[in-house]
């Protein structure tokens, strides 16, 4: 399986990243520059953490017009994994890919620490290695990660399983403690904890590498099997 | 030429916490009479006069880029600047 790793001018985990899924999942990686249109010849997107464009205007607001987001659009109708962290997620849901958008966190505190969240649906292509409810340990880093959506879209996420991570004492004021959601189709992932800096006992919690296990299972299932 | 004025505020409905927090300095400095501080963002764009529907422009600008439309509301004024 062969992943897109995203770099717009300003993302910074785009080398965190890349490392776990090409060194601890050991999987294909690739970084593509913003400007790129095509991403036909990726498995699975991934649009990593950072500042892109400075942050400026909003978060994710410029990133949003980039060329390579035709083509993250094209394979997300195409059906293929994207999961998009923190500034990814941001980019997403300016985009238009995800619901909801981020405001600064409650605080007003960056806050940057190992945060406890809870599995809440595990029969998706991103969780389907975890248990249900299971909780699990990964790093948050952000400024603006503080989710808002109208009551009707939240009630939308809930009834159609669209949480697919929940903060366990919430950090930031995120509605309904919500820190990752997908779309209604089921392939596209924007969460704000960072589970590609948990990839190893090393670096504190090796909780997030089975979320990118569970992407390569999925896509194992429909393309080697089948084929 | 025209002079557009873009203003962009959280909408009512969400919180703002650097408005609350502003509010909170403000009543230390014995401003007790302010009930509520909302921050925003203000834009000046230079637009040519040869733009066919300005309002449409300025509307689309603001809804797809200026403001998020999920969170936040706009408003805009608009001067006409006379070359000299």
């Amino acid at each position: 399986m062969r992943f897109a790793v995203i770099v717009f001018p300003g993302s910074n985990c785009d080398i965190d990243m890349f490392h776990a899924v090409k060194d601890e999942l050991g999987a294909e990686a690739e970084y593509v520059w913003h400007d790129e249109e095509s991403l036909d010849r990726f498995d699975g997107i991934l649009l990593p953490g950072g500042f892109s464009y400075g942050d400026y205007l909003r978060t994710g607001a410029i990133a949003q017009f980039s060329h390579v987001m035709d083509g993250v659009k094209k394979a997300a109708e195409a059906g293929k994994p994207v999961l998009g962290v923190c500034n990814g997620f941001q980019i997403l849901q300016e985009a238009g890919l995800l619901p909801g958008a981020m405001r600064r966190n409650e605080s007003l505190k960056f806050i940057c620490k190992q945060e406890a969240l809870k599995v809440v649906n595990n029969e998706t292509m991103f969780s389907s290695s975890y248990g249900k409810d299971e909780e699990i340990i990964i790093p948050i880093a952000h400024g603006a990660g503080n989710y808002y959506c109208d009551e009707e879209t939240l009630k939308q996420l809930e009834e159609e399983n669209r949480i697919i991570f929940r903060y366990k004492n919430n950090p930031n004021g995120s509605v309904s403690d919500i820190a990752g959601i997908m779309n209604a189709k089921g392939n596209v992932l924007g969460m704000m904890p960072h589970p590609e800096r948990a990839v190893s006992e090393l670096l504190g919690s090796a909780d997030g590498l089975k979320l990118f296990q569970s992407i390569v299972k999925s896509w194992r299932e429909n393309h080697v099997l089948s084929s | 030429m025209y002079k557009v004025k873009v203003f962009v505020t959280l909408k009512e409905s969400v919180l703002d916490p650097q408005g609350t927090a502003v509010k909170g300095s403000l009543h230390r400095m014995e401003y007790n009479e302010v009930q509520d501080v909302r921050i925003g963002k203000y834009l000046e764009l230079t637009i040519e006069d040869s733009v066919k529907d300005l309002d449409q422009a300025i509307r689309e600008m603001c809804e797809k880029l200026l403001s998020n439309p999920v969170i936040e509301d706009y408003r805009y004024e608009v001067e006409e600047v006379v070359a000299q």
